[in-house]
């Protein structure tokens, strides 16, 4: 048994992935740990962030007592707006997303496989799911970045050559942020570009199913840990 | 004729077993509690509701996941059939289970082009989302433009149960913040559109401008809140 450095916690993810949101651009949020994000964007930086369901220019969480029962996101959370901000209905929130107007998304996942397929709908066996808007941003996004642990709770990669769970869609991530690893989906496979502090590429690479291409692997910014 | 009513009851007093009914909102905001909370004391019965999220589980307590509870559901079309932790199993997948309400699950944004579709008189639209996927299951695949596209019918029903902030007396509706949704949309693809209403004013106590929804789109307003 090969002794592993510590997992990174949500926070720390979150402000990984900040990292890769540049300046001027608009990104959705998934339900969940992906919403943590929105904590991390640096000052100086103009990004907007669509709720699909209906509103351009999410601000931080209400605070307590100072909630409006009309506005919330889409995870059901009370939430202010930020300047700047605008409603729309669902059918318009999905226009921008379908057609291609957002820079991108961060989806929570429950695998992704070596060919850039998110699967984060249904547990398998299970009779119903929940699509909510994954589909959608899965195909629409300009860039789909993945926010997951590594592993799940047994121990088992979430980073497999196939998808064992149905799939949300083929082929649409670009980038899967973990709790060890910052990992690129490319032409050629799946290439390990950074390493969470404790941890090295052997040790990524024994958590997870499909070869992992090496060239240039960095440690995270120190910014970020 | 005024479109005004009453009550919830009265609005909703002809829907009937075997309705297709929309059901604006998205968890708690723009759901139109007290007209669901009519239909099922009215209970009909085999409806066939059309709704984003049928999970139950929201911080929302009168969704309508009441009518499923109350046995008066034979079909649901929506995109959340389970909520929050994926383990955990909600009514609607527990009745689905039990064989008792069929579920068609829709992935949200086509669901919004679909009821929107059914709205404009268009007959269907092909869309990228869901292809290779079980959303796409059964249905026409085309390339478009260099990309799969999957074909998607309109949806259209008999009633929507819809709510808004403000209207006037004629049915022109305006909606606030998050809780617009799926109002405007649904308002547009039913033969009777029934808006519960915050606040009700007279004729042109609204600006032109400001109408989201004209009033062409409503038969029935019941004000639940002030009436100026």
């Amino acid at each position: 048994m090969i002794i592993m450095g510590e997992m990174m916690s949500d926070e720390i993810m979150a402000r990984r992935v900040a990292l890769e949101l540049s300046g001027d651009c608009f990104v959705n949020l998934g339900i969940g740990m992906p919403m943590l994000v929105s904590n991390h964007i640096g000052t100086g930086k103009q990004v907007m962030f669509q709720a699909e369901n209906g509103i351009l220019g999410v601000g931080p969480r209400a605070e307590p007592g100072m909630e409006d029962k009309d506005l919330g996101n889409a995870g059901d959370e009370h939430v202010t707006v930020s300047a700047g901000a605008s409603f729309m209905d669902s059918a318009t929130a999905f226009d921008m997303i379908r057609g291609g107007h957002l820079d991108a998304t961060v989806l929570g996942a429950f695998q992704v496989s070596e060919k850039g397929d998110l699967a984060n709908w249904k547990l398998p066996g299970r009779k119903l799911g929940s699509y909510g808007g994954a589909m959608d941003l899965a195909a629409g996004a300009r860039k789909v970045i993945v926010m997951m642990k590594h592993v799940t709770n047994d121990g088992l990669p979430r980073i497999v050559r196939e998808c064992s769970y149905p799939l949300t869609a083929k082929n649409c991530v670009s980038l899967i942020v973990t709790d060890i690893a910052v990992i690129k989906v490319v032409d050629d496979g799946l290439e390990l570009c950074e390493t969470a502090p404790g941890w090295t590429p052997a040790q990524v690479q024994q958590l997870t199913e499909p070869p992992l291409i090496v060239r240039n692997v960095s440690s995270w910014p120190l910014s970020v840990s | 004729m005024s479109k005004v009513f009453e009550s919830c009851a009265e609005a909703v007093a002809d829907i009937e077993d075997g309705a297709t009914v929309m059901v604006g909102g998205f968890t708690g905001r723009g759901t139109p509690s007290q007209l669901l909370l009519a239909l099922r004391e009215k209970g009909p019965k085999n409806l066939a509701i059309v709704r984003n999220d049928a999970s139950g589980g929201w911080k929302n307590p009168i969704d309508v996941d009441i009518l499923i509870e109350a046995g008066m559901v034979r079909k649901v079309i929506t995109c959340f059939a389970v909520f929050g932790s994926p383990k955990k199993v909600s009514l609607l997948e527990r009745a689905a289970m039990d064989g008792l309400v069929e579920v068609e699950l829709v992935p949200q944004g086509t669901l919004a082009e679909r009821i929107r579709a059914g709205g404009a008189g268009i007959g269907a639209f092909y869309t990228p989302v869901g292809v290779g996927t079980e959303a796409a299951a059964g249905k026409e695949v085309r390339v478009i433009g260099g990309r799969e596209m999957i074909l998607e019918h309109a949806l259209k029903a008999d009633f929507s149960l819809i709510k808004a902030h403000r209207a006037d007396t004629l049915g022109n509706l305006v909606y606030r913040m998050s809780a617009r949704n799926f109002n405007p949309i649904m308002a547009m693809a039913s033969r009777t559109t029934i808006a519960e209403v915050e606040n009700l004013v007279d004729v042109g106590g609204i600006d032109p401008d400001e109408v989201m929804t004209p009033c062409i789109f409503v038969r029935r307003i019941v004000p639940t809140g002030k009436v100026a």
